[in-house]
């Protein structure tokens, strides 16, 4: 089993097209997992029908139980997190500031303080509109965790492409360069960038590219959007030829994302002709 | 008066609108502007300056000392984070899980994990006219943004500086790093586009935005392109669009050499008037 990671550094640049556009040219190739867990866009290309949901856990978060609560100040004088505060007399957990540590249950000296697990959001296992695999997720409100729940994602998809004999495992990730897009790097076979000619984009994907190297993984690059500046496209160009990273694509700027993304289909299923061609070449040189 | 700057969708044009709203702001105004999204800070490709400080940030882990250490194994049974792992005769420390507690440190029998400084990235203070400018830089391989978001905005507080207005750049999404941002600010501006993408996002944006209860206003940017659903649901939502920025290859151009926009584009201008515009109406309501 072969799993590529489509990241960016850089926010819209055209990850989830790109990842749709080669989930629906290889279809039943290929399983789908969409690891942009705090805005996850895949499922409305790919329009996923649900056949299992689960409750994610991840992490715990205090909870003071006030009947015996001593008022002692001890439990708000060690957060470091400043997620106690005292309403109307009693002490209370913020459970937006609470890191879920434990340390305040481990002092308490009346044990008043219970370490709840926390739900993170949910994982779906569905299948596209077109018969094939998917995983997806919902991170909750205001929840951290988030690299968490996409190594769970990565876990779900990996091992329905086992079970179903499935090649390949199409991951859709965040921008960045923190904790979810190294849980989605972790593991991974292939990693495809996709810039555009900014010196933003080459900027944000130097970064993500260094932080590639550390994982030793072979990558290559989708120059999008390749018309808007020659300077930086040859910028880019320079940078991936010196790095040794392959280029998989240039493509100009092109209103059929646009309209693809606002139709809810991928560029192939816009127009097969133009993008099945652009896409196959992709496909072939990530093999 | 602080004003986030988040949009849910990455590469909606928050680094756009926070660059030259603060530059534009400070021809006449005192003005802070401060990158927040660390993982891939950009403003600093837009505007320059005198450097005055220039700092590594750091964040407290706990060190072994292996004279002391009794190997009683009870630090990794407290750690939440699998940050301490025992080993047959040493403790590993895992830094990047770390989450800077103390509690091992201080709950260990023997003191035998004094906390460190562990480096997380770089804070960095610009001065250009009556723009101070702030960006941090996460070192590649840190896992958790939140600690140097948290740190950049302590050491800017620290400095008191007296002004009108301070505008925050924020990182994409709606997790952690975001709502650290979001939550410390007076005001959110969430910048959009008009796709189904830009929309689902921006709904996500919007309730996260709205479970810690912070006023929102929304700039619709490459106005032009998808449809107009956003407008339908910012409407029936009753959430305020403060400037609508046309979609124009001019403006990508400028923004891909790393050049600001207002002083090119006056029809970009006349937006962050608006915006400024609500920005005052809404310092007066407080």
């Amino acid at each position: 089993m072969k799993e590529i990671v489509i990241i960016s550094g850089k926010g819209g640049t055209g990850k989830t097209s790109v990842a749709a556009a080669l989930a629906t040219l290889v279809k039943n190739q290929a399983v789908v997992a969409d690891c942009d867990v705090d805005a996850p866009d895949l499922h409305l290309v790919l329009s996923p029908t649900i056949k299992k949901r689960e409750d994610f856990y991840s992490g715990v978060k205090a909870v003071i139980h006030t009947d015996k609560c001593t008022h002692c100040n001890l439990c708000k004088e060690k957060c470091r997190f400043d997620a106690i505060e005292i309403v109307e007399g009693e002490y209370r957990v913020i459970p937006l500031e609470c890191e879920g540590c434990g340390y305040c249950s481990y002092i308490c000296p009346v044990e008043t303080i219970e370490l709840v697990d926390e739900k993170v959001g949910e994982c779906y296992i569905s299948e596209t509109h077109y018969g094939s695999p998917m995983v997806h997720s919902q991170l909750g409100i205001g929840a951290d965790n988030s690299g968490k729940l996409v190594a769970k994602v990565k876990k779900e998809a990996k091992q329905l492409a086992t079970e179903k004999g499935i090649e390949y495992v199409i991951v859709d990730g965040s921008p960045g360069i923190g904790c979810p897009v190294i849980a989605s790097l972790s593991g991974a076979d292939y990693v495809v960038f996709v810039t555009e000619p900014t010196l933003s984009g080459l900027s944000d994907l130097k970064r993500v590219w260094e932080l590639t190297n550390k994982f030793q993984i072979p990558a290559g690059c989708i120059i999008n959007k390749a018309d808007l500046n020659q300077e930086v496209n040859n910028l880019i160009e320079e940078f991936l030829q010196a790095e040794g990273i392959d280029r998989l694509a240039t493509i100009n700027y092109d209103t059929d994302f646009q309209s693809a993304i606002t139709n809810g289909i991928s560029l192939i299923e816009h127009d097969r002709t133009k993008w099945g061609k652009v896409f196959s070449e992709i496909w072939n040189k990530i093999n | 008066m602080k004003i986030a700057i988040a949009s849910g969708k990455g590469g909606t044009g928050k680094t756009t609108l926070s660059a030259n709203l603060a530059h534009y702001a400070a021809q006449t105004k005192n003005i802070t502007l401060v990158d927040l999204d660390v993982e891939e800070p950009n403003n600093n490709i837009f505007i320059q300056g005198n450097e005055i400080e220039k700092l590594d940030v750091f964040r407290p882990v706990p060190e072994w000392n292996k004279d002391a250490c009794i190997l009683c194994g009870k630090c990794t049974k407290w750690c939440k984070f699998s940050a301490l792992l025992q080993l047959i005769d040493e403790i590993l420390v895992l830094p990047e899980l770390c989450h800077s507690c103390y509690a091992c440190s201080e709950l260990c029998p023997v003191n035998a994990l004094p906390m460190q400084d562990w480096p997380l990235g770089v804070y960095n203070h610009i001065k250009e006219g009556n723009l101070d400018f702030f960006y941090s830089k996460l070192n590649i391989g840190v896992e958790q943004a939140v600690p140097l978001i948290a740190k950049t905005l302590k050491n800017i507080e620290e400095l008191e500086l007296d002004k009108e207005l301070e505008i925050w750049d924020s990182p994409p999404g709606t997790s952690c790093s975001m709502l650290e941002v979001v939550k410390n600010a007076d005001f959110v501006i969430l910048v959009s586009e008009p796709t189904p993408f830009g929309l689902f996002d921006l709904t996500l944006a919007v309730e996260s935005v709205r479970h810690i209860n912070k006023p929102v206003g929304i700039v619709v940017n490459r106005y032009g392109i998808g449809n107009d659903e956003i407008f339908k649901y910012c409407e029936k939502e009753g959430l305020p669009i403060w400037a609508t920025i046309p979609n124009k290859r001019e403006i990508a151009v400028l923004y891909s050499k790393g050049e600001l926009i207002y002083p090119h584009i006056p029809e970009f201008r006349a937006e962050l008037d608006k915006i400024l515009d609500n920005i005052e109406k809404i310092r007066g309501e407080q």
